[in-house]
């Protein structure tokens, strides 16, 4: 199970402020929302923080709070609650491993097991040159291709412990591998091809 | 209006109700944690499931379902009560169980319903999980192992109190409840500690002093604000060993200010215990019959109109009653109850007390402040204006101090200027005012301590004549619990008397030689220097410092007294406990004083004293209602200054002379209160 810290006094920035790119992306966040109802826009928020500064900071959640009109600490539940939010800082690749019951009952142990060795770190470190983070986190809400493994934007889907060594090695030759299902498969069809509707229109 | 059944028995409830009122309705018990009537509803403990049919074939959370018409409720069915077993053994597997050294033992919710739905043994052979403790502050004490996360203190603090600072964080079983390492940052922090249904918030003060059983409990009333809270007074060996709220719909619904409820540890320190004459510069130690002589022979020799005395804000009506009849027995009409000076006309009732009761505000649409900060004044009573914004959307203006009051307010400006604006109209908060069906103006002592006061005071009235329908509308709330019955009994200048300033003023010119002092310590000691001071009352305090005899008194819990709170509701206190050494409850010092002067008073027991206040001013007697005042004309319509309005209360952990005395009131200035303002040394 995951396990939400705030990282120390002496990692955290003083301040936060969006760049002039980002404060677009805010406004058009916010403006999606009715008059009045702007906090429902904190989550794309604490997601624009995350992908401007690398991880969720004091100063961002404070900030946030302040631009939305809410007490910090609803801000903070929202953060702890989805481990979508990094609250420490990462890596620069940050590889995040599924381990709830549908992906921990298709074999998540075998990923969790491939990622420790092959990049040397445990849950919640991050390698000596800061180049990869490992994270466990709660359901990835892909659980039919269960078990995920996420590498910043990308799932890969349907993997076991060679599957993610494999990708592992790609990602640190400087490649990217491609995400999807890393089994044949078509999305989350059937293993092997069509079971149904195997052919198209037919006569009778 | 929704018909079911619970258990058999038919009920109606009202519309809107959930199935757990209506099992209530039907005398029906249902467990619970998260569930709190004055909260919103949450349905996340599970405890109070139940049967209902028709329904899925599970057992629901009656807190949180509607009560709809025939529906069938069962609460002590087989499936209700195994459903219930399975939620306790569910709590108990990552709770302490550690009751024997948990403060909250024998007044705890899950130590009760665990008797009654818990298991003999545990299932449970897994490790269990510890939370690491929190810091909430100065007053609660945290052992977030034992949190059953109800959430109940969340939805306070957010909620009732306005201060939204603690929070559920992370998720499942990782979940913790912290206000992230600060002290909760409000005036009604305390009352989590009594919503936590288990040991998880209990009172840093109280720790480990006692157990429930062994106190005694002393229902009474609150005297350190103006509004006369109920509270329970739980005291063992004579100490009063903690102060809790109790239930009082029309005045503190179930809540208590910190101060009202921690302050108590005051009581011990710094009390007079012995009477003192100062003899040869110095007090001594004195016996009573030695002080009361002093103080009759000073007061004879004394021309009556070189006499004067001044109430205090904790004085009950009794020794008022008594005091004021020695000195018009002496021919004194030098006495004042308004220790700040505050302009308010005693010759009309209405006048100074909140004539709408403190309840009435849930009725009122707009609200107009004047001259006061009910959130360091009365902080329950501000609690019940946050209520009233939440659910009716009243309307808060306030002309004054703009301070942030946990609701949303118009600040209409700093002082008489905007107050003349919105009397004539011109002010855009006149046209709320006008809108509103049931407009509330109230005054606050910040409006009435100032050399206009009396004009600032009209102009309230004309306000509250203009928009709100006179007496209805307009009320005055106090800071001092005894500043209403002592108006009430006239402790007021009579003919040629002087007011405060005029005695203090007189004292230090040397126009007046004898001050009594009856509890009175927000005065100027430094004007007293040339006067011969009389100080009754219980703690070493400003006023003791000056005085030239000191006749050692009860405090509010040691003595069976009357308060007439803000409303102009008489209440009782009762003795909790004795008071120290040689102090004697108040009207009786004054009752020998009388003997001493050699014209006793017409009443030798409380009884017939409190018989003859009564006939003196019947609503005294008639105690926990409110008496109907007569609207007329009072204030004085004048000149006034520009200067803004400020609340009398700077510091609300220093009001009095007991808070003064308190160590916890000291730690909460420390650890609540910005730098600055601890650093001002005014007080109340
Ligand atoms: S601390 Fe007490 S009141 Fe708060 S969630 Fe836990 S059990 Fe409930
Ligand atoms: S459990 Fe892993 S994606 Fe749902
Ligand atoms: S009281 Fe109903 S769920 Fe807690």
């Amino acid at each position: 199970m995951s396990h939400f810290r705030i990282a120390d006094d002496a990692d955290q920035p003083k301040t936060f402020a969006f760049t002039p790119d980002y404060q677009a992306r805010v406004d058009r966040e916010i403006a999606k929302y009715p008059e009045g109802k702007q906090q429902s826009a904190v989550m794309a928020l604490l997601d624009l923080s995350q992908r401007q500064h690398g991880w969720v900071t004091r100063a961002a959640v404070a900030h946030i709070a302040d631009m939305l009109g809410m007490a910090e600490i609803r801000v903070w539940e929202v953060v702890s609650f989805y481990t979508m939010y990094r609250t420490t800082p990462g890596g620069r690749i940050n590889v995040h491993v599924c381990t709830t019951t549908p992906c921990w009952l298709r074999g998540s142990d075998a990923v969790t097991a491939a990622c420790k060795s092959k990049l040397g770190i445990g849950f919640g470190e991050s390698t000596e040159d800061g180049q990869f983070a490992l994270h466990e986190v709660e359901c990835l809400g892909a659980c039919v291709n269960a078990p995920i493994l996420q590498v910043d934007d990308d799932y890969y889907e349907d993997v076991d412990g060679p599957a993610t060594e494999a990708i592992l090695d790609a990602l640190l030759r400087g490649e990217t591998p491609t995400p999807g299902p890393q089994v044949e498969r078509q999305t989350s069809a059937p293993v092997g091809g069509a079971t149904t509707l195997q052919s198209v229109g037919g006569d009778d | 209006m929704p018909k079911l059944t619970v258990d058999g028995i038919e009920v109606e409830v009202p519309p809107g109700s959930t199935v757990l009122q209506a099992c209530e309705a039907a005398g029906k018990e249902i467990p619970r944690f998260c569930y709190h009537q004055r909260l919103s509803i949450a349905g996340n403990c599970r405890m109070c499931l139940v049967e209902v049919k028709p329904g899925p074939p599970k057992p629901q959370a009656s807190c949180a379902l509607p009560a709809a018409d025939n529906q069938e409720v069962f609460t002590d069915s087989p499936m209700t009560v195994k459903a219930r077993k399975g939620v306790m053994e569910m709590l108990l597997i990552n709770h302490p169980l550690d009751c024997p050294i948990c403060d909250q033992g024998g007044e705890c919710d899950l130590q009760d319903q665990a008797l009654h739905y818990g298991a003999d043994t545990s299932r449970y052979a897994e490790v269990k999980r510890a939370v690491q403790d929190k810091y909430m502050g100065p007053l609660i004490k945290t052992i977030m192992t034992r949190c059953i996360h109800c959430t109940r203190c969340v939805r306070f603090v957010d909620e009732v109190a306005g201060v939204p600072t603690i929070g559920a964080l992370g998720r499942s079983g990782d979940m913790e409840i912290t206000s992230l390492e600060q002290a909760v940052a409000s005036e009604l922090s305390g009352n989590v500690i009594d919503l936590c249904p288990v040991g998880a918030l209990t009172s840093k003060p109280y720790a480990f002093n006692a157990r429930p059983w062994e106190l005694t409990k002393t229902e009474s009333v609150d005297v350190h604000d103006a509004m006369g809270s109920a509270i329970r007074v739980d005291s063992r060996s004579g100490e009063v060993l903690r102060v809790l709220p109790r239930l009082n719909e029309d005045v503190n619904e179930e809540w208590l200010g910190d101060k009202s409820r921690f302050a108590m540890d005051g009581l011990k320190r710094q009390r007079l215990d012995r009477p003192y004459v100062r003899k040869e510069g110095k007090l001594q130690a004195a016996s009573w019959p030695e002080a009361l002589q002093t103080v009759a022979a000073k007061l004879k020799a004394t021309d009556a109109a070189k006499i004067g005395a001044i109430v205090g804000d904790m004085a009950d009506c009794e020794s008022v009653f008594a005091l004021k009849g020695v000195l018009d027995g002496l021919g004194v009409t030098s006495m004042d109850c308004r220790q700040d000076g505050a302009a308010i006309d005693p010759s009309c009732r209405a006048g100074y007390i909140l004539n709408t009761g403190l309840a009435g505000v849930e009725d009122a649409d707009a609200l107009l402040l004047i001259g006061t900060n009910p959130r360091v004044e009365a902080p329950v009573w501000n609690a019940r204006i946050r209520k009233s914004w939440l659910e009716n959307g009243l309307k808060v203006g306030v002309i004054g101090e703009n301070a942030d009051l946990t609701y949303p307010a118009t600040y209409l400006g700093a002082g008489p200027q905007t107050l003349n604006e919105v009397a004539n109209g011109s002010h855009d908060f006149a046209k709320v005012l006008e809108g509103a069906e049931r407009p509330l103006i109230v005054v606050g002592q910040g409006a009435l301590s100032r050399v206009d006061g009396a004009a600032v005071l009209a102009a309230a009235r004309v306000i509250a004549e203009k928009y709100a329908g006179g007496r209805d509308g307009f009320g005055m709330l106090h800071t001092a619990a005894a500043r209403v019955g002592a108006l009430d009994l006239g402790f007021v200048p009579g003919e040629d008397g002087r007011d405060t300033a005029g005695i203090l003023d007189g004292a230090a010119s040397g126009e007046m030689e004898v001050v009594f002092l009856l509890g009175a310590d927000e005065i100027d000691p430094a004007k007293l220097t040339n006067a011969f001071v009389v100080y009754q009352g219980h703690h070493g305090d400003r006023g003791a410092h000056a005085a030239d005899v000191i006749l050692p008194a009860a405090a509010y819990t040691e003595k069976d007294a009357t308060y007439v709170n803000t409303e102009g509701r008489a209440q009782r206190a009762y003795r909790a406990i004795f008071p120290p050494g040689e102090a004697r409850e108040d009207w009786a010092i004054v009752r020998a004083l009388s003997g001493a002067l050699g014209a006793p008073l017409p009443f030798d027991t409380l009884e017939a004293l409190r018989t003859a206040m009564g006939e003196a001013v019947p609503y005294l007697d008639a105690v926990g209602a409110l008496a109907e005042a007569e609207w007329g004309d009072f204030g004085t319509a004048g000149d006034m200054a520009d200067t803004p309005f400020a609340s009398p209360v700077r510091n609300y952990y220093h009001t009095n002379a007991i808070a003064r005395a308190s160590e916890t009131m000291a730690r909460c200035i420390e650890e609540l209160l910005p730098p600055a303002t601890e650093a001002t040394g005014t007080d109340g």
